[in-house]
């Protein structure tokens, strides 16, 4: 093996919908960005059947080398292809690093290939940084979140993370860009693979679940009582939003436990979350992941809910419903 | 008669979280436990398979002598064996080397499976890499995320959702599942199960030196990874502050925010009559 080769960062090409495309775009630019403090090239792995839009594409967005194989046989995404396709290349490249979405598809195919190459993973990183020492610095949250850990692989190549969609800005593109596309065929004496993929089709809408709804409106104990708790509902239906409660709350009979959110019941990550009468014990926002804008009443304001919140209101949690209710019943117009 | 194995796994109640500031690791035996909700999901389906079908279930964990109750309660619940991995030498394994320790384990303790099913994630450090690691190390098909299994002779079918596509996925035995929380609601545990279980003594416990391992070996052929630092998230924002009379609060928030809700819930929400605030 030649040692003089430049070093090498790749990123797996997931494009499969658009949602994974841009996790794609995001990891060149971080790579981009990477490559300069260890002195890298980035490459961009594409394989698939007619794939060079996405050559012209990631090529634009910053890649210095593509590695392509268009081939019929990988017309569908399959793990155990991939598996033995990059096995082989990274053997005969060694790569210093390789990032991957954290996508589905990225978490259950990243593992594996890992282990396959006796290298370290992290899971679904928030940041990516070179440490002095030149290792790849993996921030991965834990507990909903609530922890961080960085962690560094120090002795095995190469270093390998699937990082979370939009912890990245992707580079606008630029058509004029060039890089160096090799077109590889596909392998001979692939394994045959043994998953079979029998039916698939994309789901237009995810079906609704409180998983994926982008408002919650969570109650805890400090709403009351049980008809206090259900006017919650009310803001819900109003915001087109679902309820969610705490464990207390729960074992009060004033919510059912599909609804519980925290460790040991739904994790969640809505757009906006209210948050009322809650005082954010952790078995609570172990649940609450990456909610991007925190509303929260409550009573008490060294409540670790208010902290945690963008905009905290002081004050009784159902009075303040309450008055929301009314008001947003005047206000919201069609 | 099916053999399955569950791998669950004990996560601390996070009541507090005694982390080792020197190691960067949680200190699991000082924190409460509980079963993972997620392995909670993959023993249900078990269960379901071997409420249809002739099927033997062995439940296996790796942790602290603590990580028994978790077996006890899989006994309770209808698992037929357990299976406890625990040895300090053991302790702060990453993904990599927990999975090369359970397929050493498995293929120790029970070789014939034909069905390994794991949670898909747990919710203490939720990476979900130990399933398909698991499959890798014992070269298995697999399918993450799953959210309902069909068995037919040696086939296995299984549906799921991964990035927005329905997929329906074939297999042959043996192979390898990790099951989501989507379905196979967890069944409750009978107080009477539960105390029976605590009263037979059924559960094999497997140290490092059993499953072929020292001190050397697990330095070479464990883990890959190691975690420099863990901290708390700080308080992420600078907040803005609200206090006074309900009505006057309500008011500010939404002149503030009103075009940030109206974005997400896709509805104009008006700005305040001017007349209403003086």
């Amino acid at each position: 093996m030649t040692k003089n080769r430049k070093k090498s960062i790749w990123v797996f090409g997931d494009y499969r919908n658009y949602y994974q495309n841009r996790v794609t775009l995001q990891l060149i630019a971080r790579a981009v960005a990477l490559a300069k403090t260890i002195d890298a090239e980035v490459c961009a792995l594409i394989f698939g059947y007619e794939i060079d839009e996405w050559i012209m594409e990631y090529t634009a967005h910053g890649a210095d080398r593509i590695l392509a194989i268009d081939d019929p046989a990988l017309k569908s995404y399959s793990t155990e292809r991939y598996l033995a396709i990059i096995e082989k290349l990274a053997k005969e490249r060694d790569p210093e690093i390789i990032l991957i979405g954290a996508t589905d598809f990225g978490r259950e195919f990243a593992p594996r290939l890992a282990k396959r190459l006796k290298t370290g993973l992290s899971a679904d990183c928030v940041g990516l940084e070179i440490t002095e020492d030149g290792l790849l610095l993996q921030i991965a949250p834990s507990f909903g979140g609530n922890m961080l850990a960085e962690i560094v692989t120090e002795f095995h190549r190469p270093q390998m993370a699937t990082v979370r969609p939009g912890t990245f800005k992707e580079i606008p593109h630029d058509y004029e860009r060039t890089a160096i596309v090799e077109r590889l065929p596909l392998m001979k004496g692939l394994p045959k693979p043994r998953v079979r993929l029998i039916e698939y089709e994309r789901s237009i809408e995810k079906e609704h679940t409180i998983e994926n709804a982008s408002v919650i409106v969570c109650g805890g104990r400090g709403m009351g009582n049980k008809e206090k708790f259900k006017k919650l509902q009310e803001l819900a239906k109003l915001l087109g939003g679902d309820v969610g409660a705490t464990r207390p709350v729960v074992y009060a009979g004033w919510a059912d436990h599909n609804v519980l959110v925290g460790q040991a019941g739904k994790h969640i990550k809505p757009k906006i979350l209210f948050s009322f009468g809650i005082s954010g014990a952790i078995q609570h926002t172990a649940g609450l992941g990456e909610a991007d804008f925190i509303v929260a009443i409550n009573k008490n304001p060294q409540a670790t809910m208010l902290k945690m919140a963008d905009v905290a209101v002081v004050g009784d949690a159902s009075d303040v419903l309450n008055h929301l209710i009314k008001e947003l019943r005047k206000r919201i117009r069609e | 008669m099916l053999k399955l194995v569950v791998c669950i796994k004990q996560i601390p109640r996070v009541t507090e979280l005694p982390w080792d500031e020197k190691t960067g690791t949680l200190r699991r035996d000082l924190a409460a436990g509980m079963m993972n909700p997620a392995c909670k999901h993959a023993l249900e389906a078990a269960l379901q398979i071997k409420e249809t079908l002739s099927a033997k279930i062995t439940v296996i964990t790796m942790g602290p002598p603590s990580a028994e109750e978790i077996l006890r309660e899989a006994l309770a619940l209808g698992a037929d064996e357990a299976i406890l991995i625990c040895d300090r030498l053991l302790a702060g394994s990453d993904t990599f080397a927990t999975s090369l320790i359970l397929k050493e384990a498995i293929q120790k303790k029970c070789p014939k499976f034909d069905l390994i099913l794991c949670g898909a994630y747990t919710a203490d450090s939720e990476t979900a890499q130990v399933g398909p690691q698991l499959a890798e190390e014992l070269d298995l098909p697999a399918a993450a995320y799953v959210e309902k299994l069909e068995i037919e002779g040696r086939t296995l079918r299984v549906r799921r959702l991964v990035d927005n596509f329905r997929e329906t996925l074939e297999m042959e035995f043996p192979a390898l599942v990790t099951i989501s929380m989507e379905n196979y609601k967890p069944r409750y545990t009978g107080l009477a199960g539960l105390e029976n279980a605590f009263e037979e003594n059924d559960i094999a416990v497997l140290d490092a030196k059993s499953l072929g391992f020292n001190a050397a070996s697990i330095e070479t052929k464990g883990s890959r990874t190691k975690v420099r630092k863990v901290f708390l998230r700080k308080a992420p924002k600078g907040n803005v502050i609200l206090q006074g009379a309900a009505s006057h609060v309500v008011n500010e928030f939404l002149d503030k925010y009103q075009r940030k809700i109206g974005t997400v819930i896709g509805k104009s929400i008006e700005e305040k009559n001017l007349n209403d605030k003086k």
